[in-house]
């Protein structure tokens, strides 16, 4: 079982390049969480390390208060599963992928790995090396869900699959979460297609923490106040909210602000003829991530 | 039919899908009977009605009276409308 996992100013450098910077963050274990970042942002060096494929350049990384660095009896219940399931020597073929995988992981379950191939469609006999992209997508994600170990991470293990296939992964993880209750963390570009499998959302940008909350917290924290631009920067900045974006047509502005509307202020809003509209998780991502002039 | 099998429709988290059904509880829609399931309030309907009511005139009127100015239906116009309507379900 993991019981939490504690990420103390953890920085990870490769030469003069900080992948990440004094990131510190926990979760509770038993849940799903979404890991959000640009392209560059840190989010397969935090990955890595909590997998202990990488040694941290500093800071630390506890599972269950454990330090996990060459740490075998935490190792052994990740399992860590990157773009395209790369577990395995190409040369191999996908049925002794599966004999590896049962000889290596305590929890695995052939019955329901062999159910997933079939309903991903790759074929026990090929060889992983001739797989489509889609299809090493798939046979990682089937040794992903079929390890059943306590920690898994899926760090964007989609490339290539076709969107019936993902939709058949979403529908496959939420079932299988629900039958074996375990953690998750899956790092992913596809932000709305998988947002309301999450419980919780960290978003990272350059190697930094820049937002986690649950899901539910930070939709209703992001909305768009449209109306007349004097009418929304009055309100705005009357309330002192984080602007995380603006547009504006002509004489009608579009603020996107990060912060709690209470029903007294949005009854105000709504006087004042202003629209309010819910923030998608992906706005949210994109205007959270998105370089500002005023910062260095 | 359980909160999961709710999560597994809709292809959302569990946790999302029990913390509706125990904001329903909290609303006094729902309530619980231990280790046997969630079942629906017998003043629930009524109460979900009387809700509505209360916020008709406000979401429904308001908005469409605002609507009728904004392109320039004279609210008698409306008025007669509605009369119409009233006299046609009375018959």
């Amino acid at each position: 079982m993991i019981e939490r996992i504690d990420i103390d100013h953890l920085t990870l450098r490769y030469g003069d390049v900080t992948a990440l910077d004094e990131l510190s963050l926990s979760m509770v274990g038993g849940k799903i969480y979404g890991l959000l970042g640009r392209n560059g942002s840190g989010k397969t060096s935090l990955l890595s390390v909590l997998a202990s494929f990488r040694k941290p350049t500093s800071g630390d990384v506890r599972i269950n208060g454990q330090p996990v660095f060459e740490n075998q009896a935490i190792t052994s219940q990740i399992a860590f599963i990157r773009e395209s399931g790369d577990t395995v020597e190409d040369t191999e073929k996908v049925e002794s992928a599966m004999r590896y995988a049962a000889y290596l992981r305590p929890n695995w379950d052939a019955e329901y790995a062999a159910r997933l191939l079939e309903r991903f469609e790759v074929s026990t006999k090929a060889r992983i090396g001739s797989l489509s992209r889609g299809k090493r997508s798939a046979l990682g994600i089937v040794l992903g869900l079929a390890a059943r170990a306590p920690l898994t991470i899926f760090d964007e293990t989609y490339l290539g699959m076709d969107a019936p296939s993902r939709y058949a992964f979403y529908d496959e993880l939420l079932n299988d979460f629900m039958e074996h209750p375990r953690t998750f963390i899956i790092s992913t570009h596809l932000i709305e297609e998988v947002s309301r499998l999450f419980e919780n959302v960290v978003i990272i940008d350059r190697g930094r923490l820049v937002v986690q909350d649950d899901v539910e917290t930070l939709l209703s924290r992001g909305n768009a106040v449209t109306g007349p631009a004097d009418v929304v920067d009055q309100f705005v900045n009357g309330y002192g909210f984080t602007v995380i974006g603006t547009r504006q047509l002509g004489r009608t502005k579009s603020a996107m602000v990060y912060g709690q509307l209470d029903p007294e202020k949005r009854a105000e809003a709504r006087a004042a003829g202003l629209d309010l509209e819910p923030l998608a998780l992906q706005d949210l991502f994109v205007h959270l991530t998105e370089p500002r002039g005023d910062q260095s | 039919m359980s909160t999961n099998q709710y999560a597994a429709f809709y292809r959302i988290n569990p946790a999302t899908a029990a913390k509706a059904f125990q904001e329903l509880v909290d609303e006094g829609l729902l309530y619980k009977r231990r280790g046997i399931g969630m079942f629906v309030s017998p003043g629930a309907r009524e109460r979900l009605r009387s809700q509505r009511r209360e916020r008709f005139f406000a979401d429904v009127v308001e908005p469409m009276v605002a609507e009728a100015r904004a392109i320039g239906i004279p609210l008698r116009e409306v008025i007669q409308w509605l009369e119409q309507r009233e006299g046609e379900e009375e018959r």
